[in-house]
C-alpha cells in the first residue's frame, strides 16, 4: 500500500523527466478580445488561406466578431465566394502533394486538434536549415513540410541547439535573428497571438456562447433544486 | 377539471386496467428500504442518462451522415450550421462518459452491499449483460465521428478478435465488412449504435428492473425486510417507492444535471477525456497517431491486455485475459462466499480487499490513457523493461486475485453480527 | 387543523415545483426545437441570388435559380404592358388584393419598372411550372389571348402580369419574389434590402 503511495508520488515528476519535445510557451489569448480575433482573421486570410482550406467555417459565421456581412466581403474574401460560403481554398489537395510532398491540412478544427499552447509555439519557431528540402525547419514539429509563412514579418532566423552532457538536462535552444522581418519582436508575439486566438475561434464558434448559456443554465438549475429539495424534505418529514 | 380527469382515467382505467396495475405494483406500492443512501441513485440516474443519450442521439441522427466519405464534416454541419447543434452533440458526447461514471458508480453499489447476492443473482447478471452491451454500444459509437481515434480505435480492437486461434482473421474480416475499416464498417456500426443495440440494451434494463422488483430491493444494512412486515402486510422497514423515492431522486437528478451541466457548457473535452485531440482530425488510414488509447472508461481493461506479453507468438492470450477480467464480474454471486451482505457487517480482509480493488482500478485505468513508457525505465535488475509495464502487470495480478481469492478470504472473514432492524 | 396547512404546504411545493420543472423541460426543448430550422448551409444555398438582366431581348424571357424554384424575369414589349391593362377585366384579382406580391409589386404592372417583370415560375394551384404563351397563339389559346402563361398540368392561365385568369382552377396571382435593382443591369432576387 504505502510502495503504491509513493510510486503514486514520484510518478508525475518522472513522467516529466522522460517526456522529450520543446518546451510550450503558454498563449497568451484572450477569447473575448474582438479586436484580436479581427486581427487574427485578416492575419489568416492573408497568409493562410492560399493553401490551407478552412472548410467547415463559413465567412458570415464572422458576425461573431463585430463585423457585418459587408466588412466581410470588403476585408476578408479574396476570391469569388458568397458571404455565406465557406473558406474552401482553392489548392487542390493533389496539387499540394506535388508542391509541398504532403497535401496542406484544413485548418478549421486545428485549435481543437493541437491547441493553442502548441499552435503559439510552432509559429514563432521556424528557423533557416539548409538541410530541408524548403530550407526551412521549425523546433516544435521537426522536418515540418511548411515553410515559415509569416517569414516576411518576423525575418528570418538560426537556431543551435546544445545538448547537455549531465543526466536529464535539457538541452538548450539558442536563437539568432540572420536578417529582420516587418515586425520587432513583441509585434510579432502579438500578430501570433492574436492568430492562434483566431484559429481556437475557429475551431469551436460557439464557444463564446456556449459559456453564457452555461451561467444561465447552472443558474435555473440551481433555483429547481431550491425547490426539488424543499419537496423532498417536505415528504420524508413522515419517515423515521 | 379534476372530476373531469378523473372520469377521463377511469374510463381508461376500466378498458386497460393492467397500467393502474403496474403502476402500483412498480411505483406506488413498491415498498423499498427506508435507509437508501447516496450509493442508491445511481439506478435511477442511469434510466435518465439512458433517456438522455436516446433523445439526443436520435436528434443528432437527423443532420448525421453515416458515409467515409461525409461523417466527419456532418458532425461539424452540425457543431456549426444546425441551430442548437452544439448543444446536442456535447449533451450525447457528455452523456457517454456521464453513463459511464453512473454505472460504475452503481456497480460499486453493489459491492459495497452485497447486491448481487442472492436472491438477487439474475438481477447482477442481468446488470453485467447490460454493462457489456452498454461497452459494445459506447464502443459503435466512438466509430462514427469518424476522427482518428474513431477510426484507429475500431481498427486495433477488430484486430483483437483477428487473434482468435484459427478463425480470427475471418471473424475480422466478417466484423469489418472489409480489409480495413471503411465505409461499410461505418454503415455497420451505425445501424448497430442507433437501433439494434439500443434495442437491446432497453430490453435488459426492463429485465433487470423486472428482476429486482419481484425479490425486492437490498439496502445498507443488507438485511431482507419482507422479513419483517406490520399488520397492513407491508415491510416494517419499507416506504412506498412514489412518492419517497420518486421525490428524492428528482433532487438526486437535479444535483446530476447541475454537474452534468457544468462540463456541457465549460469543459465538454474534459482536457482530451470526454472529447479526444486526435478526434478533431478526419480519420487517415494511411497515417496513425502517435498514442492510441481508447476513452477513458474501457481503459481499466486496456492495460490487462497490454499487459500481457505476446505468448506462443499470439496476442491471444492477452485477449482472453481482457476478456475474462469483464466475464469474471458474472461469476461475483458464486465467488462471494461471506454470509453477510453489506460491508457494514463485513470483516477487514473484504475491507481491504474491495479498497485494494478500487485502487488498482482506477490506477490501471489511469495507465491506459497512457504510452508505455510514462513511467520511464526500470533498471538493469528488470532487463530496462518500462516502469508502468511492471506496474499493469503487478495491479491486473491484484485485480485477479480479489476475484479468484475471493472465496477463500469471504469464507475466512470475520463478521459482525446482522442488525434485526435497518439502520437510518 | 394543522394537518390541513401541511397538506396545503405539500401542495403549493408540488405546484411550485412542477412549474419550475416545467420550464425547465421548455428550456431543454429549446435546442431540440431550434435544430428543425433551415440550418446555415440551408440558408446559404436559399440566399440571394444576382441576376443579370442586360442580355434580355425586348419580349423575351431568362429564368434562374432561387431556393430550388424558377423565377422568370421577362422583358415586357409596349404591346405587352398594354395587354396587361387590356385584361383587367378577366382576371380574378386586378388590383392585386391578395398579398402574393411585396408593395412595391402591388400595382398596375406587378413589378418595380414595368418594363420587367419577375415572377416565382410556381402555378398556384398544385405547384407544376406554367409556360410561356405568346399573344400571336392564338390558335392554342383563344381568338381574345393577348399573351400570358399557361400550365399544363391542370390548365390554369395567367396575364403578363402574373395574375390569375377567370375561370382557372388556380385560385390566386402568381408570386412575386422580393427583388430589389442592383444596378440598371443587375438584380437581386431574394432580398430587397441588397444585403446588409
Amino acid at each position: 500500500m504505502k510502495k503504491l503511495l509513493l510510486v503514486l508520488v514520484v510518478a508525475p515528476a518522472l513522467c516529466w523527466a522522460s517526456e522529450g519535445g520543446y518546451r510550450l510557451d503558454t498563449a497568451p489569448i484572450d477569447p473575448k478580445d474582438l479586436v484580436s480575433l479581427q486581427s487574427g482573421a485578416r492575419t489568416f486570410v492573408n497568409y493562410c488561406l492560399n493553401c490551407h482550406g478552412a472548410q467547415f467555417m463559413r465567412y458570415n459565421r464572422l458576425a461573431d466578431l463585430g463585423l457585418t456581412d459587408a466588412q466581410i466581403r470588403d476585408n476578408l474574401i479574396f476570391t469569388d465566394a458568397k458571404v455565406g460560403d465557406t473558406m474552401k481554398v482553392a489548392l487542390t489537395p493533389k496539387d499540394g502533394k506535388a508542391m509541398f510532398g504532403v497535401a496542406p491540412p484544413d485548418l478549421t478544427l486545428v485549435g481543437r486538434s493541437r491547441g493553442a499552447d502548441w499552435l503559439y509555439t510552432y509559429l514563432r519557431t521556424f528557423y533557416r536549415d539548409p538541410k530541408t528540402l524548403t530550407g526551412w525547419n521549425n523546433a516544435v514539429y521537426p522536418a515540418v513540410a511548411m515553410p515559415n509563412p509569416l517569414w516576411s514579418l518576423q525575418g528570418q532566423r538560426a537556431l543551435e541547439v546544445v545538448e547537455h552532457e549531465e543526466h536529464h538536462a535539457p538541452p538548450e535552444y539558442k536563437w539568432t535573428q540572420l536578417s529582420p522581418g516587418t515586425q520587432d519582436e513583441v509585434q510579432y508575439d502579438t500578430t501570433v497571438r492574436d492568430l492562434v486566438n483566431f484559429i481556437v475561434y475557429m475551431g469551436e464558434p460557439a464557444a463564446m456562447s456556449r459559456k453564457r448559456y452555461g451561467i444561465a443554465v447552472l443558474f435555473a438549475l440551481g433555483v429547481l433544486f431550491i425547490f426539488a429539495y424543499a419537496l423532498k424534505k417536505e415528504y420524508w418529514k413522515d419517515v423515521h | 377539471m379534476a372530476s373531469r380527469l378523473m372520469a377521463l382515467w377511469d374510463w381508461f382505467d376500466a378498458r386497460m386496467p393492467s397500467v393502474g396495475e403496474e403502476y402500483r405494483k412498480h411505483m406506488s406500492e413498491y415498498y423499498a428500504p427506508k435507509n437508501f443512501n447516496f450509493w442508491y441513485f445511481f439506478g435511477a440516474l442511469s434510466i435518465l442518462v439512458l433517456a438522455i443519450q436516446i433523445v439526443s442521439g436520435i436528434f443528432l441522427t437527423m443532420n448525421y451522415k453515416p458515409d467515409a466519405g461525409l461523417a466527419f464534416g456532418s458532425v461539424e454541419y452540425i457543431m456549426r450550421d444546425v441551430a442548437g447543434g452544439w448543444v446536442i452533440r456535447y449533451i450525447h458526447s457528455t452523456g457517454a462518459s456521464a453513463f459511464f461514471i453512473v454505472v460504475y458508480l452503481h456497480m460499486f453499489r453493489g459491492l459495497l452491499y452485497g447486491s448481487f447476492k442472492q436472491p438477487r443473482e439474475l438481477v447482477w447478471i442481468f446488470g453485467v449483460l447490460i454493462y457489456l452491451t452498454l461497452m459494445g454500444e459506447a464502443f459503435f459509437g466512438y466509430l462514427l465521428p469518424w476522427g482518428q481515434m474513431s477510426y484507429w480505435g475500431a481498427q486495433v480492437i477488430v484486430n483483437l478478435f483477428g487473434t482468435i486461434p484459427f478463425i480470427g482473421p475471418d471473424l475480422s474480416l466478417w466484423i469489418r465488412g472489409d480489409y480495413v475499416v471503411g465505409d461499410a464498417t461505418l454503415n455497420r456500426f451505425f445501424a448497430l449504435h442507433v437501433i439494434a443495440v439500443p434495442l437491446v440494451l432497453l430490453g435488459l434494463v426492463a429485465a433487470h428492473i423486472l428482476a429486482l422488483h419481484d425479490v425486492g430491493s437490498n439496502n445498507p444494512d443488507g438485511i431482507e425486510i419482507k422479513k419483517k412486515k406490520g399488520s397492513d402486510g407491508h415491510p416494517l422497514d419499507g416506504i412506498p417507492f412514489h412518492p419517497y423515492y420518486t421525490v428524492k431522486d428528482l433532487a438526486g437528478a437535479v444535483v446530476f444535471l447541475m454537474l452534468f451541466c457544468a462540463v456541457l457548457f465549460f469543459i465538454p473535452e474534459m482536457g482530451g477525456y470526454f472529447l479526444e485531440s486526435n478526434n478533431f482530425i478526419p480519420a487517415d488510414a494511411l497515417k496513425t497517431p502517435a498514442h492510441i488509447a481508447p476513452v477513458w472508461y474501457f481503459t481499466p481493461y486496456y492495460s490487462i491486455l497490454r499487459a500481457v506479453p505476446p505468448l506462443f507468438n499470439s496476442q491471444f492470450p492477452g485477449v482472453m485475459a481482457m476478456g475474462i477480467s469483464t466475464l469474471i464480474l458474472f461469476f461475483l454471486p458464486w465467488l462471494d462466499r461471506s454470509p453477510v451482505k453489506s460491508i457494514r457487517y463485513r470483516g477487514t480482509l473484504y475491507k481491504s480487499a474491495l479498497a485494494i480493488f478500487v485502487v488498482t482500478f482506477l490506477i490501471l485505468g489511469y495507465l491506459g490513457t497512457e504510452p508505455v513508457t510514462v513511467w520511464g525505465q526500470a533498471g538493469a535488475l528488470f532487463a530496462h523493461a518500462d516502469r508502468a509495464t511492471i506496474a499493469a502487470r503487478f495491479l491486473s495480478v491484484i485485480y485477479f486475485a480479489f476475484f479468484f481469492l475471493m472465496p477463500w478470504y469471504t469464507a475466512k472473514d470475520k463478521t459482525l453480527p446482522v442488525p434485526e432492524r435497518v439502520t437510518m | 387543523m394543522s394537518e390541513k396547512k401541511i397538506d396545503n404546504t405539500r401542495r403549493n411545493l408540488i405546484v411550485a415545483t412542477g412549474a419550475v420543472s416545467a420550464a425547465a423541460g421548455v428550456g431543454v426543448a429549446l435546442p431540440f426545437a431550434l435544430s428543425w430550422w433551415p440550418s446555415e448551409r440551408a440558408k446559404a444555398a436559399g440566399a440571394p441570388i444576382e441576376a443579370d438582366i442586360s442580355g434580355i431581348e425586348p419580349g423575351e424571357m431568362k429564368v434562374v435559380e432561387w431556393r430550388g424554384k424558377p423565377v422568370w424575369i421577362m422583358r415586357r414589349t409596349k404591346e405587352m404592358l398594354e395587354a396587361v391593362v387590356g385584361d383587367n377585366a378577366r382576371v380574378s384579382d386586378p388590383k392585386s388584393e391578395v398579398d402574393q406580391q411585396p408593395d412595391y409589386a402591388k400595382n398596375e404592372y406587378r413589378s418595380i419598372k414595368p418594363e420587367f417583370l419577375v415572377l416565382v415560375g410556381i402555378c398556384t394551384h398544385l405547384g407544376c411550372s406554367p409556360q410561356p404563351k405568346p399573344a400571336d397563339d392564338k390558335g392554342e389559346m383563344g381568338g381574345d389571348w393577348s399573351g400570358g402563361f399557361l400550365c399544363p398540368c391542370h390548365g390554369s392561365k395567367f396575364d403578363l402580369a402574373g395574375r390569375v385568369f377567370k375561370g382557372s382552377p388556380a385560385p390566386i396571382n402568381l408570386e412575386v419574389p422580393p427583388y430589389a435593382y442592383l444596378s440598371d443591369s443587375k438584380l437581386l432576387i431574394g432580398d430587397d434590402k441588397k444585403g446588409a
